[in-house]
């Protein structure tokens, strides 16, 4: 997972005649607009560089105009950069002649599109099979291996109909197994579900994502959908008017945003929906370590905790609130703690859930719940304050510890 | 100062020079290389003359058995089939059959030359907007310079015969392929060439598994004109000695046999229906995947 697969360097993209000529002035660093005055030349992507890991999710997020849909033809090279490398597995596919390039397209990455982009006179088997009749494998062969991607996106029994015959959903499914048909490491995603409905979007996200824990592809997608982009990446990169804005796991787009511009974006985010508990829960600093409820008792005494995690040598046992304790009668002070003790007893808040649904628990109880893995060792705690905090409107704009800002 | 009143024009003399010189060259041009080009053409005639005796010579009803196949095959259609049959049988009936066959072969060759010529020279247009700048005049002037202008240096090159014929008949009737070629293969959605490309496509591959499937409507609708324009220049191309329903065309304007202008002149409609007929109806059913988009 952390060795990178493809790198972008120092890439520029100027759209015009000659653009080469131009350059200086997009080094000077003269703005979108002030070039297309100057020289009628566009824009089109300024010094992006990216660090793509193997088997990631790579979600590349961006308005109409960004210049997103640039940045991925440049990936395979349907779109020469004027500046800057492409390197894939160590290799600059710059440098790639011909033959060579076509070769790298068959074998290395395949793409699907947002409309598609299947031939409408071949039926749906034939599509999926069109990277290896490319690349000049047998007919039987390549149209067992079809049949199978077929039903391995849903779509079995459809083999010999023509992709006019299917919905919108399907056809994209079609366009998926395509992808997946030729075994390419690496897959490009143009805005692929876009032109889909709502439900049959998220269907197919949902698709994806199983597809990808079998897969483990790395995946380059494109989408203007932020919701999309936090539901399916493992990091997000956002590009505004050609250049890149912010790069980061999705928690931290959403808590962190670089800049004005992403938190606009990030702003209209479902955020209980959009974070995990594990992202926002803070260290479970109060812990004691008592056998009975007078041993719990002294102990927040002590430390004047008004609540605290009993962690033993056995492991967490349970969370303790000191008001509780203290309305016990004082002959029960020699009786072993038990879960009629502990305030969490039928709470269980896992780090990997999403906020929504452990918010109502959380604001049930008066103090912060602890969140246990699936091991049953403590990990953090979660308060009311703190989803307040985090679901409020209005974050405050500053920049993560673990965000890398560019651009 | 006569400009003024007068157009500044050439002197009679001047003119007649000028007439003289480029016939003499022209004459020159064909008394040296009419031969040469003459043989090249050689096997093309061999092939037309095939085409004709083999139509003329097999029986009629063979001919009929065979042309409402083709329909069947071509079209899947009852009514259509049933059609062609009568109106063949109408075309034998009134004694039009030996020419309607000479037409049919001849109609058979220039289709298939205009195709032949055609959809490369489209492809080739459709690739580069420079050859496109070059052939799109070329084309006008095809179009629009009247039929005998063009008629008269065929002839005196090549003497009058079915080639020359040929020659006419291809120039009249080869521009609709060529241009409809090119448009189709402009007019291919950008994201499936995209979506080729992305796969590692060589161009040859780019072009037969893509760009022509996805043209054919156009170039079939091309090929429909092609052979509608081919039809209509058969009267003219009568006139340097091409057999078939054009000839009694011409006898009867200039004698004014109106019944046999009429017969013949209907002979060439019920072609002409039964090639459209029968190619769209191919055409139509050979694309039913590739129209509406599904949403």
């Amino acid at each position: 997972m952390t060795d990178s697969l493809i790198k972008i360097e120092g890439l520029y993209k100027l759209f015009g005649r000659t653009p080469a000529k131009h350059m200086g002035l997009v080094k000077q660093g003269l703005s979108k607009d002030e070039i297309l005055k100057k020289t009628g030349h566009t824009l089109g992507l300024k010094d992006i560089n990216l660090d793509i890991k193997r088997s990631e999710i790579y979600v590349i997020m961006g308005l109409s105009g960004s210049g997103k849909s640039t940045l991925i033809r440049h990936f395979n090279r349907l779109i020469d950069p004027t500046e800057g490398k492409v390197v894939v597995e160590g290799q600059d596919i710059m440098t790639l002649n011909d033959a060579e390039l076509r070769e790298f397209r068959r074998k290395k990455m395949s793409m699907v599109f947002q409309r598609f982009g299947l031939l409408p006179h071949k039926t749906v088997v034939e599509n999926v099979a069109f990277g290896l009749k490319v690349r000049g494998i047998g007919k039987e062969e390549r149209q067992q291996k079809a049949t199978q991607w077929l039903a391995d996106v849903g779509l079995k029994g459809y083999e010999d109909q023509y992709p006019s015959q299917l919905s919108g959903g399907q056809q994209q499914r079609v366009g998926l197994a395509r992808a997946l048909c030729t075994d390419a490491e690496i897959l490009l995603m143009d805005e692929a579900f876009s032109a889909l409905d709502p439900l049959i979007r998220s269907e197919m996200q949902d698709q994806l994502i199983e597809l990808q824990e079998k897969l483990h592809k790395t995946i380059i997608f494109i989408t203007h959908d932020l919701d999309e982009a936090l539901r399916i990446g493992d990091r997000i990169a956002i590009l505004r008017d050609g250049e890149l804005i912010q790069v980061g796991a999705p928690a931290d787009i959403l808590l962190h945003p670089a800049d004005d511009y992403v938190e606009k974006f990030v702003r209209d985010v479902n955020r209980a929906r959009a974070l995990s508990v594990d992202t926002v829960m803070k260290p479970a600093k109060f812990r004691i370590s008592a056998e009975t409820v007078g041993e719990a008792l002294k102990e927040m005494r002590t430390s004047k905790h008004e609540y605290a995690y009993n962690v033993t040598g056995d492991g967490y046992q349970g969370a303790l609130a000191l008001d509780q304790l203290e309305e016990l009668d004082k002959s029960e002070y020699g009786e072993l703690l038990t879960d009629e003790h502990y305030y969490d007893s039928d709470v269980n808040v896992e780090p990997d859930a999403v906020i929504e649904e452990v918010i109502p628990e959380t604001l049930d109880q008066e103090y912060p719940i602890p969140v246990v893995d699936e091991e049953g060792k403590l990990q953090g705690e979660l308060s009311r304050d703190t989803i307040a905090e985090v679901l409020s409107p209005q974050p405050e704009a500053g920049e993560g510890e673990e965000t890398e800002k560019t651009g | 100062m006569s400009w003024i009143t007068e157009f500044p024009q050439l002197s009679r003399s001047e003119l007649l020079t000028v007439r003289k010189t480029l016939d003499e060259a022209y004459r020159e041009f064909s008394r040296s290389h009419g031969e040469a080009i003459e043989n090249f053409f050689d096997p093309l005639l061999a092939f037309l003359v095939w085409i004709e005796n083999l139509l003329i010579s097999t029986p009629w009803w063979l001919v009929i058995a065979i042309i409402l196949a083709i329909t069947h095959f071509a079209a899947r259609s009852l009514k259509l089939t049933i059609g062609v049959g009568i109106s063949l049988f109408l075309i034998g009936f009134f004694g039009m059959w030996e020419d309607t066959m000479s037409t049919l072969s001849i109609i058979t060759v220039c289709t298939i030359l205009s195709i032949v010529l055609g959809v490369p020279i489209g492809i080739a247009m459709a690739k580069s907007n420079r050859i496109q700048a070059i052939v799109t005049p070329i084309l006008d002037v095809m179009q629009t310079m009247p039929a005998f202008v063009y008629l008269i240096p065929v002839v005196m090159l090549l003497g009058i015969g079915k080639i020359p014929g040929v020659i006419a008949v291809v120039i009249y009737a080869i521009p609709p392929v060529i241009r409809l070629t090119n448009l189709g293969i402009r007019l291919v959605d950008k994201e499936v060439l995209e979506a080729a490309d992305a796969y590692g496509v060589t161009s040859w591959q780019r072009l037969w598994n893509v760009q022509l499937p996805l043209a054919m409507p156009n170039i079939m609708a091309g090929v429909n004109q092609t052979i509608m324009m081919a039809l209509a220049m058969v009267v003219i191309a009568s006139m340097i000695g091409v057999k078939g329903l054009g000839q009694p065309v011409l006898q009867s304007i200039t004698n004014q046999y109106f019944t046999q202008g009429l017969l013949n002149g209907s002979a060439i409609v019920v072609l002409a229906i039964i090639f459209d007929r029968v190619s769209q109806a191919y055409a139509k059913r050979s694309q039913r995947h590739m129209g509406g988009r599904h949403d």
